[in-house]
């Protein structure tokens, strides 16, 4: 009798943990007319964004504005229409947010060109600043040709004066040690 | 001259950029732009919440300037904003509700328990003129004008604060334009 219950509770359960996570996972089961909708649908999901959880594409979303979002879409693909009027039909609803890829207009120039237009930038000085250093290169070059001759007589000079006296010197130091000792 | 040029440029930019981004400091991000803001309220054909057999469609906002009131019975905030309605509904100020996918049973009895501010309440269970409106939290409220034009939208609990901060002086500014604003309307519609 009291494995009965027992097995009863453990099946009751298994049963609960099996439902949860069902209802944890967000299932939308649509029906498309043609494969091409399908995959349409799926782009389409990744490209528009959740106005409630507001990093999230509508296709990862569990919020109920998301999923009622996917079943507009699903509606309206399968009422033939273009991507574009899909994705304008939302943002006519919840604004420019919604979309991921913002249409191109005087207020997005700076989204859609300002990281070229500093791209641009970025290499033009690469440029400036690579040519300058060329053209100091050269003239110090030139200018260190005409002092070498000059200098490496000076050195060769100062190496004969200051050689044997290094080691005379090394060797009287050498000695005192010895004598300490 | 031209070194100045080098250093100084990439110091406007940053102050530039700079300056775009310390304007949006402090702006709430989950406050979104109200792409409806200045058209006309969504064409709808809704039944009536207390009323089975009546119907409600954009054509009876036209009037006066009203508050449209997106609520629903499992949103807490609206249960917090509920008692301002009321006291709103008592200084004259016309509100309308539109019941956002909820159920009609619950609705009632919740008007019955905590007070009726709505001068009529669309029942909306599937949330169709809530989708078309833009509507993704409750509460949310707008102010349409006498035309049935969106004039503003408060995302979010309405308080005695944001009555008289925000969404008064809108009421106010569209009860005495009237002849001004009509003229721009009819080419709208």
């Amino acid at each position: 009798m009291k494995i009965q219950k027992n097995g009863g509770m453990l099946f009751f359960l298994i049963a609960l943990a099996f439902t949860s996570s069902s209802l944890l996972a967000s299932i939308d089961l649509y029906e498309f007319s043609t494969e091409e909708n399908q995959l349409r649908y799926k782009e389409l999901t990744k490209e528009l964004r959740c106005p409630k959880c507001q990093n999230q594409d509508i296709a990862d979303s569990n919020a109920p504005i998301a999923s009622d979002m996917r079943r507009e879409v699903h509606r309206l693909l399968e009422e033939g229409q273009d991507n574009r009027s899909i994705v304008s039909f939302m943002v006519d609803r919840f604004g420019e947010f919604v979309s991921y890829k913002p249409q191109v207009k005087p207020a997005t120039y700076l989204l859609w060109y300002g990281p070229w237009a500093l791209l641009v930038f970025g290499v033009l000085i690469i440029i400036v600043m690579a040519s300058r250093r060329a053209s100091n290169q050269k003239t110090s070059e030139k200018v260190a040709q005409e002092v070498k001759g000059k200098n490496t007589q000076d050195i060769k000079d100062k190496d004969k004066q200051s050689a044997p006296l290094d080691q005379h010197e090394q060797v009287e130091q050498l000695l005192s040690r010895f004598k300490d000792d | 001259m031209n070194k100045r040029l080098v250093f100084l440029t990439p110091l406007a930019i940053a102050l530039g950029l700079g300056l775009i981004l310390f304007t949006a400091i402090g702006k709430d991000p989950t406050k979104l732009e109200t792409a409806r803001l200045n058209d006309p309220i969504p064409s709808f054909n809704l039944k009536s919440l207390a009323d089975k057999s009546k119907k409600f469609s954009e054509k009876d906002l036209i009037g006066s300037v009203s508050l449209l009131n997106v609520w629903a019975t499992w949103c807490p905030s609206c249960r917090v904003e509920h008692g301002y309605l009321n006291a709103l509904a008592n200084q004259g100020v016309r509100i309308i509700g539109l019941n956002y996918k909820d159920e009609r049973l619950a609705a009632l009895t919740w008007l019955e328990r905590l007070g009726n501010p709505y001068e009529f309440t669309i029942y909306d269970p599937h949330g169709k003129l809530g989708f078309d409106l833009g509507v993704y939290g409750a509460p949310e409220t707008y102010v349409v004008d006498q035309y049935g034009v969106v004039r503003y939208r408060h995302v979010g609990v309405v308080d005695e604060r944001v009555w008289n901060e925000t969404l008064k002086p809108i009421v106010e500014k569209y009860s005495t334009l009237t002849s001004k604003v009509q003229p721009k309307l009819q080419s709208k519609i």
